[in-house]
Parts: C-alpha cells; structure tokens; sequence
C-alpha cells in the first residue's frame, strides 16, 4: 500500500504521537479556560506544534514543500494571528468570557465524551481501510476530536474573539491531520493557510465595525435582533 | 469557439470594474452595468460552446455543460442587478462610499466566475470561501447593527460549516492515495475516476461531509441559519445575487460529489439524504414563509425553498430530475432577481421592512408593482411561468422514481402551502388600503427594464421549452450519470 505513514521509524512514531496528542490537550487548555489570553496562548502554541510536524514530515517524507508549508503555519497561525487578536482584545478591553453557557468544567466532560467519539469513529474508518499504523489511527483520531471541540467551542462560547479562534481551530484539526494522512497535498494546504488569514482579518474587520455601529458589545448575546 | 479568450473577457470584466471603481471613482454604475452587459453574451457563448468538457490554464480551470450552465445562470443575475443598482443605490445616505460597493459587487461577481471554474476540488472550496468573504462586507454594507450583526453570523457560520467541506476534501484525497499514491492533483475528473476504486468508507464520509459543508452555503436547511439574515440585511442588489447567483454554485459542488458516488455505484442512499435536506428546506421554507413578517426575509425563505426544489430534482435524479433541477435554477435566479428588485423598490418608498406597513402598493409603485405581483404568480410555481415548467419536471421524477411516490405527494402538498401562505402576504400588501400615502423615492427608469426583462424572460420561458437545452441537459444528464 502506497502509504507513507507506513515507513515511520519507530522513534519518529513516538514523536509524531508526542506532538498530536499535544496538540489535543492544547485544544482541551482552551476548552477549560475562561481568559482569552489564555486561548490566544494555547492556539499559537498548538500552531508552532503544526508547524514542527510539518517540518519532521518534509524531512521524514521527502517532501521539501513541507518546509514551506511550516514556515507558513508558524509565521502566520503561530504568529501573526494571535497577535492581531491580542491587538483587538486590547481595543475591546475584554479579558474574559463574562456570559458562561457551560463552565469549563462541563465543557471539559463534553470534549472528553466527543474524544471518546472520535476515538469510536476513527477506529471503524481504520478498521474499513485495514490501517493499523497507531499514528495514523492517532492522527485521525485527533484531526476528528479537534474538529468537534472546535464546533464545542463555537457553541458555548460568546466572545466574538473565541468565535474567530474557534473557527481558526476547526481549521488546525484539519491540518493537524492532514500533515500525516496526505502529506502529498501541499499545494493546497499553503493556499488554505493564506486563506485563512483572509478571513480571520475579515472577521476583525466586521467586528470592529460591529463594534463602530452597536457600542461596547463584543458578545454573540447582543446579536439577537434577528429572528425568525 | 475559442473557450480560453471567452473565460478571460469573463474574468476581465468585472475585475476591470473592480479597478475603475478604486482608481477613477465616477460612473461606476455605468462601468458596472457594461461589464454585466459584456458578461451575459460571453457565459452563454461560453455554454453554447461546452460541447465536451475543457480543462484550461495549466489544469486549474474546467468548463464541463453544468458549470458553464451555472456561470449563465451568475451572469443573468448580475446583468439583472446590475441595472437595478444603479437605481437602488441612488438613494443610499453615503455617495463617498458608492465606489467601494461597486467594486466589492464586482469582486463578488468574478469570484462566482470563478468558483464554478475551478478544477481542483481544493482551488473549489477556496472560490466557495471567497465568495463569503467578499459578500461579507457587501452584507454589513449599509453598517446598521442589524446589517452588522447579519455579516458577523454569515461569516462565522459559513465559515465553520464550510471547513467541514475542507474535511471531506481531505478524507476524500485520503481514499485516493490508496488507488494513485501520495501525490496526486485531487480534481473533478480524478474524482470520478477514482470514486470507484477506493475505500468505501471514506467515498462516503467524504460525501457526506461535503453534502453538509457545501449544504451550509447552498442554504439547505436545517443549515439554512446565516441565509435569512444575510439575505434581508443585505442591499436588494445584493441579495438577489446572493440568492439567485451564489446559492447555485454551491449547489454545483454537491451535484459534483453527488456524481462522483453515482459513478463507484454507490446506489440510492446518496440520493436519499439529498432527498431528505431538500424536504426539510420545503418545510422550513413554507414554515417560514407562512408567519414572516419581514419582507425580505420571506424572500429569503423562498430561497430556502427553491434551493430544497432543486435537492429534490437531483436527488430523485433521473434524466426528468436533472431537467427539472436545472431549469428550476435558471428560472429561480430570475424570479428571484425578479423579486428582490421589486422588494428593494418597495422597502425605499415604504422606508420599511415590515410587510404589515406596505399597504396599498399598487398606487404606491405604479405599473412596477404588477411585475412585481407577476413576479409573485411566477415564484410560487403557478403557470405560465417557467417555474411551473420546472416544478412539474422534478415533481414528475418524484412520482415516477422507485420509493420516491410519497416525497412527491409531500412535494406538492408544500407548494401548495407555499402558494398560499406566499400570495396572501401578496394580497394584503395589494389590498389593503393605505393610511398614510409613502414617501420614499419612486422606482426609475433602471428598476422598470430589468423587471420587465425579468418577467418576460418567465414568460418565454414557461411557454416554450428551447430545444437546445433538451440537448444540453441530454449531455449533463448524460455526464452526472443520470441518463437511463
């Protein structure tokens, strides 16, 4: 099988599974917290850690467009991002979330059952395609268990700045995963990661505007005149 | 005919409005309507051509019958709103702002030529996200909390939905590194011929993930939450596009994908989740339709509707259903350009969105609001407009499909409910007499020709099917795999 997750040194094995499951409890740091700088911290860092196995993976694989693709990663989602948004938390002086739907420590239970589910469905989809390369299992594990957090987060959270890093989430899920799954679709990962930078000045761009039009709400409570 | 320099006016076009309005910043609107009027002749010679599909451009662009077909149907919608505009935005409070809209409407333009083009499954999403963002700022334009609220939940929510998309993508590469190895170019035709070959399970989570991401843009229901706020807040120019044009091209990604499982021989259950979203879209749509008190947000629900008539027509599939579905989105984008022109019209007299406040609107807009009224006829399916063609197509294929006899009696049954609940907003906006005489300003010279142009157009077409597009939809049918 033309699989190159398959020819994984065992200690290079170990190192991917270090960082994916950092990356995991990374996403569990911002599920738990009630700060915003500490979800600005946890998502640059899950950034660097994207960044670093995309580098390993290039090097591993032989895939020199992997490099670039880390430098992209931590530049742009490690760097770049979380700055601007401590720039416009700065601008809205919100430091925390005021209106909780669910405290941190349910929303812990809630990631830790839709772990278990993306565990559940990660195996069947290992089981179907006859995968019993532990990272491989690990990186869809994990690719699927970010994702879902991410819509978690999307769900309970109502800053308008947890919105952006949850939508930014969603996306690291997929990189995160796809770095091990197909590390041979560089080309459109690079593309995506600009993209995406796009539409996160977007959403400041919008929400600074917000913020012209409607003063002193930055929380997603204050955008229920639309109903219906 | 020569398909690349007929792509490259397309694209000029409007990037050269985009230009103009930046640089030169006068008659835009001008610049704007001649490129529209430049674009509409180039996509339908751009159709007539795609006999066999193309790939342009070093592999990034694909023109097949149902791209180009989408692309006609983009290039209507502008042409329309584009006269419209220039009407419409007469009347805004801020004129300084006026070259901003203009090339933002244009950027927003080209990026659904190009979307609909683009031959890798990746290059497509990224056209799909570019569309969101720059229709964004062209929803929060006005810049009300209302119209800012709107753009914040379009983008946040597309957004989100649509990496669910990026995840199918990538499940779907996957499931082809099993068949052609690591590194392979992931496009629309690789996809067909790989679907067959690789691992089941991964065809289908794949498609069902982006059933449901593209289904977040398409504005499937129960996906459908951005799309009655975007839709209402945005400028009426603006909305028609919205729904008339970008609704479509995400559409055109699900019937790809749809193709795609049809091709490995997944069978009928595809077509059966597809069925289901567009029944939940009915239900929703006349649910909506029925208490709304927004007039714009009826329109937007219609939508809804419209985009479930057209999931309905290719999920019962068959050569009636593809026709059905394909016919229903041309006639959808004019009546609905058809539509918003009109309620754009009304909401500037009126200097309201409440349907209850418009009383009266034959004196308030005279001679507009029976192409208005037309219009209304038209939407809800009623004949001799082309959507009563169209709505019989697919409600046909419903009935003669396997299994799929009693979705079509529900079928009915919702267009009927639609019809009535739409229409009596119709008659009480028409009947009831005025209080107070409006005093907004009274449509021009530019609302009345795309109107009239609208509803003639749904005329012609409810009464004569052109015999061209039996042939094209033959060969689309033919492509999605659809033909018996």
């Amino acid at each position: 099988m033309p699989m190159v997750a398959l020819h994984f040194t065992p200690l290079l094995a170990s190192i991917f599974s270090l960082i994916v499951i950092g990356a995991l409890v990374l996403a569990f740091v911002m599920l738990g917290s009630r700060w915003l700088r500490d979800y600005m911290v946890a998502f640059a860092v899950q950034s660097w850690l994207i960044a670093i196995l995309s580098a390993l993976m290039g090097w591993a694989g032989g895939y020199t467009e992997l490099y670039f693709v880390a430098a992209l990663t931590a530049l742009f989602r490690g760097l770049v991002l979380p700055l601007m948004l401590l720039w416009v938390l700065k601008r809205l002086h919100v430091n925390r979330e005021l209106h909780e739907i669910v405290q941190p420590a349910t929303a812990l239970v809630l990631g830790a059952v839709l772990v278990i589910f993306a565990v559940i469905v990660a195996y069947r989809i290992g089981h179907a395609v006859n995968i019993e390369t532990r990272v491989v299992l690990l990186a869809l594990t994990v690719m699927l268990a970010i994702k879902l957090i991410g819509f978690l987060m999307l769900t309970i959270r109502r800053e308008a700045v947890s919105s952006i890093l949850g939508i930014l989430m969603l996306e690291n899920g997929i990189f995160l995963g796809s770095q091990i799954l197909v590390p041979g679709m560089p080309l459109m990962i690079e593309l995506v990661l600009l993209f995406d930078l796009l539409v996160a000045v977007t959403c400041f761009a919008v929400l600074v505007r917000y913020l012209m039009a409607s003063v002193g709400a930055t929380g997603s409570h204050a955008l229920q005149k639309l109903v219906g | 005919m020569n398909q690349p320099a007929l792509i490259m006016v397309l694209w000029a076009a409007p990037l050269v409005t985009v230009l103009w309005s930046l640089l030169v910043r006068r008659a835009m609107g001008w610049v704007n309507l001649l490129s529209a009027l430049v674009c509409f002749p180039v996509s339908v010679l751009l159709l007539v051509s795609a006999d066999t599909p193309h790939i342009w451009f070093d592999r990034m662009l694909y023109v097949d019958r149902i791209g180009a077909w989408v692309l006609m149907c983009v290039a209507v919608v502008y042409l329309l709103s584009s006269f419209f505009a220039l009407d419409y935005m007469r009347h805004g409070e801020d004129a300084r702002r006026l070259p901003n809209f203009y090339a933002l409407f244009a950027l927003f333009a080209w990026t659904m030529f190009a979307a609909p083009m683009a031959n890798m499954i990746g290059v497509y999403w990224i056209g799909i996200e570019l569309t969101t963002l720059v229709s964004t700022f062209l929803v929060g334009y006005e810049r009300r909390a209302e119209s800012m609220e709107a753009a914040w939940k379009y983008i946040i929510i597309v957004s989100g939905g649509i990496s669910i998309a990026l995840l199918g993508t990538v499940l779907l590469y996957w499931g082809g590194t099993f068949v052609l190895g690591p590194t392979y170019t992931l496009d629309w035709s690789t996809l067909d011929a790989i679907a067959p070959r690789m691992p089941t399970v991964l065809l289908q989570l794949g498609f069902l993930l982006a059933l449901v991401g593209y289904g977040v843009k398409a504005g499937l229901a129960p996906m459908h939450t951005w799309l009655p706020d975007a839709h209402s807040e945005a400028p009426a120019p603006v909305s028609a596009m919205l729904s008339g044009a970008l609704l479509n091209c995400a559409m055109l990604g699900i019937v790809r994908f749809l193709a795609a499982t049809d091709i490995a021989g997944h069978g009928a259950w595809p077509h059966r989740v597809l069925i289901a979203l567009g029944v939940v879209s009915l239900i929703v749509g006349a649910l909506f339709i029925m208490r709304q008190r927004g007039l714009k947000r009826m329109l937007a629900y219609s939508s809804v509707e419209h985009m479930g008539v057209i999931a309905l027509g290719f999920g019962f599939g068959g050569v009636l259903g593809v026709f059905g579905a394909l016919y229903h989105m041309l006639n959808h984008s004019i009546n609905k350009t058809l539509m918003f022109i009109g309620a754009g019209s009304a909401v500037h007299r009126y200097g309201t969105h409440d349907i209850e406040q418009m009383r009266d609107v034959p004196a308030a807009m005279p001679g507009v609001a029976w192409l208005w009224l037309a219009g209304a006829v038209a939407i809800t399916g009623a004949p001799p407009f082309g959507l009563f063609r169209s709505e019989l197509s697919v409600l046909m294929a419903g009935w003669q499909g396997s299994g799929t006899r009693w979705v079509a009696i529900l079928f009915l049954l919702l267009l009927i409910v639609i019809f009535v609940g739409f229409l009596n907003h119709f008659r009480l906006m028409y009947a009831r007499p005025a209080t107070t005489p409006p005093s907004g300003p009274l449509p021009g010279l530019m609302t009345w020709i795309p109107m009239l142009l609208a509803v003639a157009a749904l005329l012609v077409l409810g009464l004569w099917w052109p015999p061209l597009f039996t042939q094209w939809f033959g060969q689309i049918a033919h492509s999605l795999g659809a033909a018996s």
